[in-house]
């Protein structure tokens, strides 16, 4: 058998490419395993080759540093492992292993390594409404993937709505390749950014970023509207209309507001969530965050509470592709001192740790400020499907909860199926957590599988008859 | 003039080349999953539910949603937003488990 | 307290306190369940429903197993249609994958039949025939028609809102932090963070969490959990495996004493899609981390039974801990150690099964009726003449710390 890697980093988006690289610079044995075809994970996914765009930086920003990641990939000792879909992190005889399905032929890879870094990102928040599994109605993030990477468009005239920062990136890059977007539809009040001004003052390049955004989208007639959601789509076969709904402090829908706007495509978000599963598995302790998810606890250095184990990125709550890169950064330099005693440079840490500080305030007050209101439950009736894979509609999720008093996600989703389906209750966890009558976050899912596993795969692994005892 | 994706990135693709979906021939980009090509062609939806046979396409687009699923080359539930097509590729609706039609 | 004078307080919300409340309510007792999760949050959420005589031999556990069968029928039938539990008399198939196995298979079915299974020989053509993607080439097998399956959640919230709507008072999220004794060491009843309930009777139905009641009350109950891994498939066609399907070595599997991991993967469909392939059995104390050991028996076994099951993927597992009592029978009835304490826990894997000729035992034993099948066996003093049993060690005092609550994780 050979030697563990010093380190396995799992995600190439901007934390663990940036991880990677830096650990191989200082000496170190490094393996970077990506579910993904190319590196950048989803903040720099970028057409395929076959598609040969001259310009792939005009929908990307830092593309010149992810660009210099790149060459340093391929030229820098880094195991480079894409579509390797680590399931699990397992403890070995010494070491970490992680079990990974490859690619689409699902065949079983193990890596053993020393340390673990795991830069795993972030999928987006969905709250249901009326009409929302109708085709054409899109997550705001996945109309940007689908953009970046195959160069399409969910429409011709797509709304944007939601919460959060992503919103109006999203609305920028839609209408920069030609959809008309008639509104951008934001839940909550950018007023709310006044309260953290000095965070906010303290980031001006996210200032330039979000001005670029506002200006683009001011020439291409855009209306922005805040305080106000799309609480329903319209149409048969696919979207044809959503409505437009004022809210009120709470989020809750103010009667008699609703407009119909008319289009064929909605993308639409609700800020991002941490992807845990690994760490959860690995029993890494977690945090609640400021808009209501839950990230990793991490120390100065990145390490989660599980020796052995590091993190970075939106792992460790969400903050955008310079803090994950920050924080890939420390934690390569954390892992190469714990493992190989290689000298911090102190001047270098000093200012890796400012600049993570700084990031970070920012990113907590933008969480906040897009925190969702209690009130959007208001706006599912109780025909709205709440699970997508299992089809449970918000009035047995009710039902449910005032007939067999099940108060929290999983006494729902035994009597319901709610969330037992393909994504294990990534896109329905946080509907079903308010309807089952929570204020805030759900709890913290436990779901040891971090994808579906063939059971050939599963069957394939090597026995561990001689460790395997009571 | 509208301006388009393939436009603002300066795309100048390699040729395309052509698949079915449900015997219709589609074309599709190198490298294309098999969402985008769809997109491309205005499909929106190439899966019904088990339950209420609602009709489904892209969702989340980046793999953890699992409402894009495909059957491909007599493969069922295969992400469309993550596989790419390869040329011939033989892709038809996928109607609840995916498994019935093999039965 | 303003709460009605009741004749009971039983402490769990699983599926055996739920039987026990909803056979209580229907003689006409006043009781209260009380528990500090939800309904079905500690392993009854996490079975997989199995309603089994198949692997029981004959004893006193097989009386239980097909008093409980004939309940559970009726119960599906008086149970409201909206309750959806999912009763399914779908039958258990047992394989011999060779002629040796066959041969003790059937001396096994034999015993069963006496003691009054229905157990019928199938071939290997008639294999094919039961269930299509069964591999080829086993020896042959035992069809027992009386196995059945329930959604074990579903099943207990509705046997909890059936004995609601007959008066009980249902408290959950709310740990009982004391069992009240009176003068003379009776029970009079249990202490909540809300306040006290009193009640002449008090029926641990806390599962795995047993011993820790029965030292509440100032006694001991050597429960030991025993940890159970289930994996999960993608939806499939229904139809696609339509019976509880097992090879014969997990009756001895189920019978071991052993602490180490045993594995004979039961597989069967769902009404919902899924199917279910469980389950492991090994004594880890209350340790969730995933044992990929586990699953790759698991996929091997269920693979190696269905081999089309080889692409079918596993979407989800998860783990639950079954009260394992020594002599794998559960403890059911009065403990003469504390007057007015009932036990009705320690089922291990088979409380969802058993917890109906439970709540009848139980409920007999509180009104003073006739037992509808003999408690001897299950008396839960029946430890104590071994002295410190050598195999019991208190879960609670294992490294991997207290049990997590029930619901926490799934």
């Amino acid at each position: 058998m050979t030697p563990p890697v010093d380190l396995a980093v799992v995600g190439a988006g901007p934390a663990g490419l940036a991880a990677a690289v830096r650990a191989a610079g200082l000496g170190l044995s490094v393996a970077l395993l990506d579910a993904g075809e190319r590196p950048g994970g989803q903040f720099h996914r970028y057409p395929a080759p076959g598609l040969r765009a001259a310009r792939p930086e005009a929908l990307h920003h830092g593309w010149r540093h992810f660009a210099r990641r790149l060459r340093q990939l391929e030229t820098g000792g880094v195991t480079y492992l894409p579509r390797h879909h680590v399931w699990t992190v397992a403890r070995g005889d010494g070491c970490w292993l992680l079990h990974a399905v490859v690619g689409p032929d699902e065949t079983p890879a193990t890596v053993r390594a020393r340390a673990v870094l795991l830069a795993t990102g972030a999928y987006e928040r969905q709250l249901p409404f009326p009409g929302w599994t109708l085709p054409g109605v899109v997550g705001a993030g996945g109309a940007q993937a689908m953009l970046k990477s195959g160069l399409v468009l969910p429409g011709r005239r797509v709304v944007v709505a939601g919460s959060g920062p992503l919103l109006l990136a999203v609305a920028a890059s839609l209408a920069a390749a030609g959809a008309r977007v008639p509104a951008v539809v934001e839940a909550a009040d950018y007023r709310a950014y006044g309260r953290s001004l000095p965070a906010v003052l303290r980031t001006p390049a996210k200032l330039a970023e979000g001005a670029r955004y506002g200006g683009g989208l001011l020439r291409r007639s855009t209306r922005l509207l805040t305080r106000h959601a799309v609480t329903a789509a319209h149409g048969t076969a696919r979207v044809e209309a959503v409505t437009v709904t004022r809210l009120d402090d709470h989020w809750r829908p103010v009667p008699g507001t609703g407009r119909r706007v008319p289009c064929d495509a909605l993308a639409v978000g609700h800020g991002l969530v941490p992807q845990l599963d690994l760490a959860v598995g690995l029993g890494c302790a977690t945090r609640r965050t400021a808009d209501d998810t839950h990230a990793l606890v991490v120390d100065a250095d990145q390490a989660t509470t599980v020796p052995g184990i590091w993190a970075a990125g939106e792992s460790c709550g969400i903050g955008g592709a310079d803090l994950a890169l920050t924080e890939g950064e420390i934690a390569a330099d954390a892992v190469a001192r714990t493992l190989h005693d290689v000298p911090a440079d102190p001047r270098r840490h000093a200012a890796l740790t400012r600049r993570r500080t700084r990031l970070r305030a920012f990113a907590d007050a933008m969480a906040a400020a897009h925190r969702p209101g209690p009130g959007w439950a208001d706006w599912l009736d109780d025909a709205t499907e709440v699970c997508r894979c299992e089809e449970v509609t918000a009035g047995r999720v009710r039902e449910a909860v005032a007939g067999y008093g099940a108060h929290d996600t999983r006494t729902v989703k035994l009597l319901t199926r709610a969330g037992m389906g393909w994504c294990q209750g990534r896109m329905c966890g946080q509907a079903v957590a308010r309807l089952a009558g929570g204020e805030g976050a759900a709890a913290v899912e436990s779901r040891p599988l971090s994808c579906p596993v063939p059971l050939r795969p599963l069957a394939q692994l090597p026995p561990e008859a001689e460790e395997f005892r009571a | 003039m509208s301006q388009t994706p393939l436009g603002l990135v300066r795309a100048a693709p390699a040729a395309p080349y052509t698949f079915t979906f449900d015997g219709r021939i589609l074309t599709a980009l190198p490298g294309q999953t098999l969402a985008a090509a769809l997109w491309a062609a205005g499909i929106m939806s190439w899966r019904t539910t088990r339950g209420g046979g609602a009709p489904r396409g892209v969702f989340c687009g980046i793999g953890v949603c699992h409402d894009c699923l495909a059957t491909v080359n007599g493969r069922p539930n295969q992400r469309a937003c993550l596989v790419a097509v390869q040329p011939g590729d033989v892709v038809t609706v996928q109607e609840g488990t995916g498994h019935d039609a093999t039965r | 307290m303003s709460a009605p004078s009741l004749d009971a307080v039983i402490v769990g919300a699983g599926v055996v306190g739920a039987a026990c409340a909803y056979y209580a309510t229907r003689a006409g007792l006043s009781v209260a369940v009380v528990d500090r999760g939800p309904v079905a949050g500690g392993t009854t959420g996490a079975g997989e429903g199995n309603l089994l005589v198949s692997d029981k031999e004959p004893g006193p556990e097989l009386e239980l197993a097909l008093l409980s069968t004939r309940l559970w029928r009726e119960l599906a039938a008086a149970l409201p249609p909206e309750d959806a539990v999912e009763y399914e008399p779908k039958g258990g198939l047992v394989l011999a994958p060779d002629e040796t196995a066959l041969t003790a298979l059937r001396a096994f079915a034999a015993g069963q039949c006496a003691a009054g299974v229905e157990a019928r020989e199938v071939d290997e053509h008639e294999l094919a025939h039961l269930e299509p993607e069964l591999t080829k080439g086993l020896a042959g097998g035992f069809h027992y028609p009386q196995d059945a399956q329930v959604q074990p959640a579903r099943a207990a919230a509705a046997l909890l809102r059936a004995a609601r709507s007959r008066g009980a008072l249902v408290r959950l999220g709310e740990e009982v932090t004391a069992v009240l004794t009176g003068p003379h060491g009776a029970v009079r009843g249990v202490r909540t963070p809300r306040g006290e309930l009193h009640a002449p009777a008090v029926v641990n139905a806390t599962g795995t969490w047993g011993g820790r009641l029965a030292a509440l009350a100032g006694t001991r109950l050597p429960v030991l959990p025993r940890r159970g891994f289930v994996l999960v498939t993608e939806p499939l066609p229904p139809g696609l495996i339509r019976h509880k399907v097992y090879a014969a070595d997990y009756i001895a599997d189920v019978a071991s004493d052993s602490a180490a991991l045993q594995s004979s993967a039961v597989v069967e469909g769902t009404p919902a899609g899924p199917v279910l392939i469980g389950a492991t059995r090994e004594r880890v104390g209350f340790d969730r981390t995933l044992s990929t050991e586990a699953l790759r028996r698991l996929a091997g076994q269920a693979t190696a039974l269905f081999p089309r099951l080889a692409d079918v993927h596993a979407i989800r597992t998860y783990c639950g801990f079954r009260p394992y009592l020594p002599d794998h029978l559960p403890a059911i009835g009065p403990d003469p150690r504390v007057p007015g304490l009932h036990h009705a826990c320690g089922h291990e894997g088979a409380g969802i099964g058993l917890a109906p000729a439970t709540g009848l035992l139980v409920t007999a034993a509180l009104t003073g009726d006739e037992p509808p099948v003999g408690a001897w066996p299950f008396r839960p003093e029946r430890f104590d003449s071994r002295g410190p049993a050598d195999d019991f060690s208190d879960p609670f005092d294992r490294p991997d710390g207290p049990p997590p609550s029930p619901g926490a994780r799934t």
